[in-house]
């Protein structure tokens, strides 16, 4: 299990590659990248993430730990970012690598549901009318919650 | 203990982090809040709707009901929004 926190940006394929070099046992691999999204009727001109880094990291590698166990993977990455980004920079990516597809899709899609919730990081925009703290959604809790059920 | 404070919260009150000596009636992250929100002169303010304001007890999540003695770090936070 890896999860790396920092200011830095990634490269999306180059992380996707060296996840898949060691592949021993895997038959299916899946990898999400967040983006910072502006679309016209929602401008943004830039996005600060402010992070927790220490609780961060506990935190999301006890995700990853439930995962593993969960689904059965054999391996996965967590890289989230904080700081300043710009439209189109990845923010974040979960990688899953598992010996067969929905094991990876169902963690992938688990990581992701539990990230948005439970990871320690805070959202600001940059918009034309000013800045504004993103509010978390009930969605976003509904879509962690469905898998209290399972 | 240390209280760390942050995104909206640490704005409105105007610093990310600082040391304090609670007294003993309060035991939990929820005495804190109401706490250190009575020392503010805009306090209801600040942290506004308490149910909003979650917390960390040295680096792990914990709950408004979580003891909190012993704590070096206390975190609080309003609800995260990563991914």
């Amino acid at each position: 299990m890896t999860v790396r926190i920092g200011t830095e940006k990634f490269d999306p394929g180059a992380e996707s590659n060296a996840f898949l070099e060691h592949n021993a046992g895997a038959g299916a691999a899946v990898t999400f990248t967040g983006l910072v999204r502006s679309s016209p009727g929602d401008a943004v001109s830039s996005l600060t993430l402010e992070c927790y880094p220490d609780l961060a990291r506990n935190e999301i590698a006890a995700m990853i730990a439930d995962a593993i166990t969960r689904f059965g993977l054999i391996r996965a990455t967590v890289i989230h970012r904080y700081g300043d980004m710009q439209p189109g920079e990845p923010i974040m990516q979960v990688m899953a690598l598992a010996p067969h597809r929905k094991a990876a899709f169902d963690a992938a899609e688990f990581l992701m549901d539990y990230l948005k919730t439970g990871a320690p990081f805070w959202k600001k925009e940059a918009t034309p009318e000013g800045e504004k703290w993103v509010d978390a959604k009930p969605d976003d809790d509904n879509a962690r919650d469905r898998w209290l059920e399972k | 203990m240390k209280i760390l404070y942050f995104a909206w919260l640490r704005e409105r009150l105007n610093r990310s982090d600082e040391e304090v000596s609670p007294p003993p009636e309060v035991v939990t992250v929820s005495d804190l809040i109401d706490w250190l929100a009575g020392r503010e002169e805009d306090g209801d303010l600040a942290f506004g709707k308490k149910s909003l304001i979650k917390a960390a007890i040295d680096a792990r999540v914990a709950d408004h009901s979580s003891p909190i003695a012993g704590a070096k770090i206390i975190a609080l936070f309003p609800p995260m929004t990563g991914g």
